[in-house]
């Protein structure tokens, strides 16, 4: 590692970045001085470091650094995620991503390695792919013996069963695969992300969306192609609280483009396109109860702080009512392929409104005889089928009070901080997962004997080891336990000697060398430009990721037409796409327009005014916007040579109080090499005066 | 004279978010004003309107030393200690409220707008369909039921806080001078000598008030003098000549405005 980096001296790398050289010093200087012993640092980063075509890669790299630096595992430490929306974490522990299931378990796929549930869990236990089971009891008896290499993933197994039993009950049982067959399989060839999925629609290939909460037609990347994808639906249905872009994608103001582009967009009208859209009004998030997960894994219970206006509904009757139909209209049937559907266990109340607290006990999970939620957490999960658990990372949540009731824990609101450094561990606010573990990790708070805090940081030691302590009273030989302000993440009896920092890696330790399987490049980050760049790799001879996919070579714009930067950003006073912020007046008024933001330079260069609309153009479309000419932008030196830079917004639309183009009308369909996630960040442009 | 209370604006706090702007509108509830992006983060060009008690500038300043500075600035009334609108008003439409806010009885407003050119910060406006002049309350309202004015109670770093101004104005003094030592020499208070007796609202600011657009050194309109001593005692029988007062008044707080430049513009504007 250090040979890959000694290539990377500072000259080399203000070269390729731009940053001063002072300036990178300084910031070198004082986030590597966390690397004493009694300090921590913590790394905060936004979306816009993962929108790269190496947006795997940069993240690795921040906990590459973390893992150097001694940052991991400690308060004030970490690499913290500051996610788009406030349930992102949420949505991804349900896993509404298409190439896992829940609890971060690789969703199977259709080939003879995923065949049936054995060869599944052989698949996804980390050492168990050449185990000679050739049952599930025989893979059983291979777990509780310990799998080599296998971490505590090793109990993989048991998570899949028990959320098999979940999701079909007494239809999942040990002589039918335990309903395993039941799971829907993902094509190995085939990516199913945003991306993928409108080129894929643009193809025909796709009959019918649900849009949920969500605008591509203002936030997804190439923007005029999506839209265009769209035309090509038999059906949508947006899920909404407003008539945003997406929903209206169909009118007449829909498909106005500035005069004097660089591109010809096809003159689409409404009566051109024969999608069947249809709209079901949703409610605001003050509007309904459930839970919410932030970045640090907190789940918290949110109650309802008004009433939904008119027919608006909350998504989660949405679904209820969808799924009680479409099970409805299965009813009777009894063929095979429509046993996923009529054997599906499904009932969260008999009211009007589901009940949260129901999904949230299925999410926690229960023993399958009395029905008793599993307060242990997922330790005490089995793969016989006589635990059920939607997702195992939230196994514990819910535990019975005395009086027989649900103690739902993400409603638990104790605002008493635990932590001795002040930084906040708050364990009885909401529910943390893993089994209320605040701070992952945290066996890298005390030395490796367990009991001796590093030098001068006494308050950061979050567990201990307290060699004479009996944890668990009907096992009074078992001396020994990690006791402290945090729950431990190592097994709770293991001495120090043994009690692995990194519980969930095979190695049980932090991994610089990445593997094989963890990620589509590597072993270490190297340096490649963004897909559309003014400037050679000065690193080596390959120019882009070259395990990012490429969508669309033929829209790859160069310096001759499209000489300067591009790249997206928000405001404030706009979320997300704007469909809720440009509807409410107030806001609107804070942020009319759509604008692009050019340094003092650009603006001379382009012969462009401060408040002058310009028009922006890249390969895939061209988007009017009023120029900000600001000193805040400055031109990159790159190379020895000057870059200039066009920031555009991609938060307004044609719907609102506030307007624009979108932004995105003007970004690639290209995205990192590993998640997809789009490369809004860096582009190649043109901008003059409109 | 009880204690008077006051805002505290901390500028080093600020991140302008304008959470404050959005709460004022609500609490006061007035309707938005939406104008065209002109290219200044500011879409109110910096300045008050008479449905926009307070407003968030936004100012640009390159230094070769210190490099590109975005000072923020929420601009609204002073609640000046000794007022000049108060003066200056024909039907003493203006009180000085025990605790410290400059109050405006829009009852008593004819709307004849002699405030909007006396006010050395510019500050109230004109509603058209009211026919009343406006400016921010300090939400007095919410004060006299124990609460804190809304843009401070919406204000999410602190950079908003309210309380005994004697006190406040020792906050400042130390912020100030923590400031000074920490990379900010010119870091000062605002708002304490200002017009001889100080302004019922205290800055803390990074930098000296120009890089901020505040005037340096807030003057009166010399005819609030003459209309102070000589006209409104007359008042009653003399409105031909508080006619011709708001003429010259016109005039020569325009003839001051633009010998002291425009101060509400903004960076690269």
């Amino acid at each position: 590692m250090a040979k890959h980096y000694s290539r990377y001296d500072i000259d080399t790398v203000v070269k390729i970045t731009g940053t001063p050289k002072a300036k990178y010093l300084e910031v070198l200087k004082l986030f590597c001085s966390t690397s004493a012993p009694n300090k921590t640092g913590c790394i905060n980063y936004a979306m816009g470091i993962t929108q790269h075509t190496v947006g795997s890669q940069n993240v690795k790299s921040f906990a590459n650094v973390q893992l150097l630096l001694g940052n991991m595992g400690r308060p004030g430490g970490g690499i913290n995620a500051l996610r788009g929306e406030n349930n992102v974490q949420g949505a991804t522990d349900m896993a509404l991503l298409f190439h896992i299931i829940p609890g971060y378990i690789d969703s199977p796929i259709s080939n003879a390695a995923n065949k049936d549930l054995l060869n599944f869990v052989k698949a996804v236990t980390p050492g168990a792919a050449k185990l000679p089971a050739a049952s599930m009891a025989e893979f059983r008896a291979a777990v509780t013996a310990g799998i080599p290499n296998s971490g505590f993933k090793v109990n993989t197994s048991k998570w899949v069963v028990s959320m098999l039993k979940a999701w079909w009950g007494d239809a999942c049982t040990p002589d039918n695969d335990f309903a395993y067959h039941y799971l829907p399989k993902r094509d190995a060839a085939k990516n199913y992300s945003h991306i993928a999925m409108f080129e894929a629609m643009h193809k025909g290939e796709i009959d019918g969306l649900f849009v949920m909460g969500s605008n591509p037609v203002v936030g997804g990347p190439n923007a005029n192609k999506e839209q265009t994808a769209m035309t090509k639906l038999k059906w949508m249905v947006s899920v909404d609280l407003w008539l945003n872009e997406t929903a209206e994608f169909w009118t007449y103001a829909g498909w106005e483009r500035p005069h004097g582009g660089t591109h010809h967009m096809e003159k689409i009208t409404p009566k051109d396109i024969q999608t069947e859209v249809f709209f079901l009004p949703a409610c605001a998030v003050y509007e309904k109860e459930g839970t919410a997960a932030q970045t640090g894994r907190w789940v918290q219970y949110r109650w309802k702080g008004a009433e939904p206006l008119g027919e608006s509904k909350s998504d989660l009757w949405i679904i209820d009512e969808i799924a009680k139909k479409v099970q409805g209209l299965y009813k009777g049937s009894t063929k095979p392929q429509d046993e996923p559907l009529t054997k599906m266990t499904w009932g969260y109340g008999h009211g009007e409104e589901p009940e949260p607290i129901l999904v949230g006990k299925e999410l926690s999970g229960y023993t399958v005889a009395d029905k008793k939620p599993i307060a242990a957490g997922f330790g005490a999960l089995k793969d016989d089928g006589s635990t059920a658990c939607g997702v195992w990372v939230y196994c514990g949540q819910m535990a019975s009070k005395a009086d027989g009731s649900l103690d739902y824990k993400p409603m638990h609101r104790d605002n008493k901080d635990n932590s001795k450094t002040g930084l906040g561990l708050f364990s009885n606010w909401g529910w943390c997962w893993p089994v209320n573990r605040r701070i992952v990790y945290n066996r890298c708070s005390v030395q490796p004997d367990g009991v001796t805090p590093w030098p001068g940081d006494d308050d950061r030691v979050l567990i201990h080891w307290d060699a004479t302590k009996i944890s668990d009273p009907l096992k009074p030989e078992v001396v020994g336990s990690w006791v402290g302000d945090d729950v431990c993440d190592c097994v709770k009896t293991s001495p120090p000697d043994k009690a692995v920092p990194f519980l969930m890696r095979p190695e049980g330790t932090g991994c610089f060398f990445a593997a094989k399987a963890s990620f589509k490049e590597g072993p270490f980050p190297e340096h490649y430009e963004p897909w559309e760049s003014p400037v050679k790799n000065m690193m080596n001879s390959q120019a882009v990721n070259p395990a990012t996919k490429i969508w669309e070579p033929d829209k790859l714009g160069t310096t001759d037409k499209y000489p300067f930067i591009g790249t997206t950003y928000r405001v404030v006073e706009h979320w997300q796409t704007g469909a809720l912020t440009r509807n409410l007046p107030w806001l609107a008024e804070l942020m009319p327009n759509m604008f692009v933001e050019i340094s003092e330079e650009l603006g001379r260069l382009r012969e462009i005014k401060n408040g002058d609309k310009v028009m922006v153009s890249t390969t895939r479309g061209d988007i009017e916007a009023v120029a900000c000419v600001t000193k805040r932008i400055k031109p990159y030196i790159i190379d020895g040579k000057e870059q200039h830079l066009v920031g555009a917004l991609w938060q307004y639309g044609f719907k609102g109080y506030a307007t624009g183009d979108p932004a995105n009308r003007l970004t690639p369909h290209v995205g990192d090499a590993n998640t997809m996630i789009p490369e809004y960040k860096a582009w190649l442009c043109d901008i003059r005066r409109a | 004279m009880a204690r008077l209370m006051t805002n505290l604006y901390d500028v080093s706090k600020c991140t302008a978010c304008r959470g404050c702007l959005n709460a004022c509108k609500d609490s006061n509830q007035l309707p938005a004003v939406i104008e065209p992006f002109k290219g200044n983060y500011d879409t109110h060009g910096g300045d008050t309107n008479g449905n926009t008690f307070t407003v968030m500038r936004f100012n640009e300043h390159d230094d070769p030393v210190d490099g590109v500075r975005w000072n923020f600035l929420k601009y609204q009334c002073m609640h000046c200690i000794d007022p000049e609108c108060m003066k200056v008003c024909p039907k003493g439409a203006y009180t000085k409220l025990e605790w410290g806010a400059t109050f405006h009885d829009e009852e008593k407003c004819i709307g004849c707008q002699y405030c909007t050119y006396a006010c050395p910060f510019g500050i109230p406006k004109y509603r058209k369909h009211t026919d009343t002049v406006t400016k921010c309350t300090l939400c007095y309202e919410r004060v006299g039921e124990g609460l804190t004015p809304a843009c401070t109670r919406t204000c999410p770093t602190g950079a908003l806080t309210f309380g005994f101004r004697d006190e406040l104005l020792a906050v400042a003094e130390a912020k100030a001078k923590f400031l000074r030592a920490n990379g900010f020499p010119r870091a000062t208070v605002y708002g304490k000598v200002e017009l001889g007796s100080g302004t019922n609202k205290i800055y803390v600011l990074t930098d000296t008030p120009d890089k901020f657009g505040l005037p340096v050194d807030p003057k009166v309109s010399a005819n609030t003098w003459v209309w102070q001593d000589w006209v409104q005692p007359y008042a009653g029988w003399l409105i031909p000549i508080a006619l011709a007062g708001s003429a010259i008044s016109f005039v020569t707080t325009r003839m001051l405005a633009s010998k002291g430049g425009n101060h509400t513009e903004g960076g690269h504007e």
